[in-house]
């Protein structure tokens, strides 16, 4: 009897379960299908879908009021929710969208990579990863948490251990050990509050929390959860396994991880601090700000300086992407609205530069083989556009006017010159410079040293190409057009301090 | 000291979990041995288990099952049982691809010693930054003779 309006009102309300549930059931089916051209079609239709309904629940959640999904129709506390809110409608918007981007590019990649015929057993990895990560964003039950993130991580280790040199796995084999022991600490840290609070619904631990957060059991928690989310996020002295993993992974690998699964767990970070802890608990009785402050410039200073030194084009990535954390920690450790609103800003805004240069290493690697410096000397005529997406992201990374970067340092000076730290401002443009130094070291190996032996004029394939100016080109847009990224985050920002969860 | 003795003996479930804790994440990080690692690991994760199955146990309490007409039967806590469950499978998952990654370890360098691996890996670094010293002094000939 239902009309057809009537079912497009039932599947609006049920888009939060759609959001993981679309590629959970995919990657099974990208097994059974096994054609590969079948299969990264399958991939990319999801992926695409997965981008629909994102932008779908950010479109309902921005007027303020926050999307309750309870599964099977029990209420919290006895079954588990999907909340979404500005925040996590806005970091799903990212994942998907990057996934969808660097998995258009997948085609012929994976080919590479991978024996003929086993191609499948990819794809349902990547979406397997994907679901892992929809799912850490969007639930509203902190066992899920623990979960979906076991499920993001165990495909992220075998996707990296597809790397064609015999160092990604033992590269995957320490992110197994480092990521499972992050992934238990946080599961210490949630039963130690389960204990205190008697819950795992994300709203009500933190309102029964305020009762009991003087307690050393909650003070014990928050270390193992703080502690453990930063293992996976790669914050200054835990980040030990990123430069292996993004550097011996295969391309499109990192430039997925790379975009996805450190902001992903940055989301968390807030998450928790914020979100289920409290401002006032977290800032102000414990004062994390004080240890993450420091850290936070040590990564951006330590990943920066040792960015300089690297051989291999996509380990200057990897160690770039250290600093680049310590940037959206530091935005975190600001301790005000504006600097985790900055944080969120670069989350984005990190999301897109990186993509695109972890997408121009795998155009470099279909040409050269390898993303050794060394042997990209004159790539800059052999393949120009590439290397001009090159110049756009590595412009991003410092931060020039015109560029997402730009935005992201603009956002994160002005905050912390709000709190009246003008030494940090002072921090944040030094770091810049190091940025300008490895950048301006690629920079001129492409276009100003003589090529090795002549190198004719091919570019990579339109099928590597596209997707990648769709990145570089978005490091522009978003640069020059900033309203949506930084009034999302205000937004979200807002949203997280006022309401708490 | 009998004060703490006493207070320490009532939670000896936290003390044999800290205990299984502690020593499952030093073998993880100190062992060079893969196997032992990953085993390390293992142990740590099924320390967190005890963790959860015994803070879910009320003293005197029963099996959680409903019965008629008794209404003041003291409940064990069953969900942190059920939570493992997911917990055990998650570790399973995690043992698993762990030892696969040593066998592929194991075919890829014959050895599953970390610092056998490390220095198969430098031998490699080495050759590679010799060659390309190589190639550079003979860029610098070329171009040297030319001028």
């Amino acid at each position: 009897m239902s009309t057809g309006a009537e079912h497009v009102m039932h599947l609006q309300d049920h888009m939060p379960a759609f959001q993981v549930l679309v590629p959970l059931f995919a990657a099974p089916l990208c097994f059974l299908l096994r054609k590969e051209r079948l299969v990264s079609a399958l991939t990319i239709a999801v992926s695409v879908a997965c981008v629909g309904i994102s932008m779908n629940l950010l479109g309902q959640v921005m007027g303020g009021e926050v999307l309750v999904y309870e599964f099977g129709g029990w209420p919290r506390p006895y079954g588990i929710e999907y909340r979404v809110d500005i925040t996590n409608a806005f970091v799903l918007l990212v994942v998907s969208s990057l996934a969808a981007v660097v998995f258009a590019a997948g085609p012929g990649q994976a080919r590479r990579a991978i024996p003929a015929g086993r191609e499948y057993l990819f794809y349902s990895a990547a979406l397997l990863c994907l679901t892992g990560l929809l799912g850490v964003t969007i639930t509203g039950d902190v066992f899920n948490v623990f979960v979906f993130m076991e499920i993001s991580s165990l495909s992220s280790y075998i996707l990296i251990a597809l790397g064609r040199e015999r160092r990604a796995i033992m590269a995957a084999f320490s992110y197994l050990i480092m990521g499972t022991i992050g992934a238990t600490f946080l599961l210490i840290g949630i039963g130690l509050m389960y204990q205190m609070t008697g819950t795992l619904n994300m709203v009500d631990m933190a309102e029964r929390l305020q009762a009991v957060n003087e307690t050393r059991t909650i003070l014990v928690a928050l270390a193992f959860v703080v502690v453990g989310i930063s293992m996976k996020l790669a914050v200054f002295p835990l980040h030990q396994w990123l430069p292996n993993a993004y550097s011996f992974a295969p391309p499109l690998v990192s430039a997925f991880l790379a975009s996805t699964a450190t902001k992903v767990a940055y989301y968390l970070l807030i998450r928790f601090t914020i979100g289920i802890f409290g401002v006032t608990f977290v800032y102000e009785t414990v004062g994390i700000d004080r240890i993450l402050l420091p850290l936070s410039v040590a990564a951006m200073f330590v990943g920066s300086t040792a960015a300089i030194y690297q051989t291999d084009f996509k380990r200057v990535l990897a160690y770039s992407s250290i600093a680049q954390i310590g940037y959206m920690t530091l935005g975190l450790s600001l301790a005000t609205e504006a600097g985790v609103a900055a944080g969120l800003v670069h989350l984005f805004n990190h999301a897109l530069m990186k993509g695109a240069l972890f997408l121009v290493a795998a155009c470099i690697t279909w040409r050269m083989g390898g993303t050794k410096i060394a042997a990209m000397r004159g790539l800059g005529q052999a393949m120009p556009f590439t290397m001009a997406a090159f110049m756009v992201g590595g412009l991003a990374l410092i931060g020039v006017p015109g560029t997402v970067g730009f935005v992201s340092k603009w956002a994160l000076v002005s905050a912390a010159l709000d709190q009246g730290a003008l030494w940090l401002a002072c921090l944040i443009m030094a770091s810049s410079v190091l940025a300008v130094v490895y950048v301006w070291r690629l920079v001129e190996v492409v276009y100003f040293a003589e090529p090795e032996q002549m190198l004719e004029k091919k570019d990579a394939p339109l099928r590597l190409l596209i997707p990648t100016w769709i990145l570089a080109g978005a490091s522009i847009y978003f640069g020059v057009f900033s309203d949506f990224a930084v009034v999302v985050s205000e937004l979200a920002a807002a949203q997280l301090f006022q309401a708490g969860m | 000291m009998n004060a703490l003795g006493a207070q320490l003996l009532s939670h000896w479930n936290y003390l044999a979990v800290i205990t299984l804790m502690m020593i499952g994440l030093y073998i993880a990080i100190s062992r060079g041995n893969l196997v032992k690692k990953v085993m390390g690991m293992n142990v740590f994760q099924a320390s967190v288990i005890l963790l959860y199955v015994s803070m879910g146990k009320v003293r005197g309490g029963t099996a959680p099952i409903l019965i008629d007409g008794a209404e003041s039967i003291v409940y064990s806590n069953p969900v942190p049982h059920v939570l493992m469950l997911t917990a055990i499978v998650v570790g399973v998952a995690s043992t698993a691809l762990g030892l696969a990654l040593v066998v592929r370890t194991q075919e890829a360098y014959g050895t599953v010693e970390e610092d056998e691996i490390v220095a198969l890996d430098r031998a490699e670094d080495l050759k590679e930054l010799e060659g390309e010293r190589e190639r550079a002094i003979q860029r610098a000939e070329a171009s040297g003779g030319v001028s």
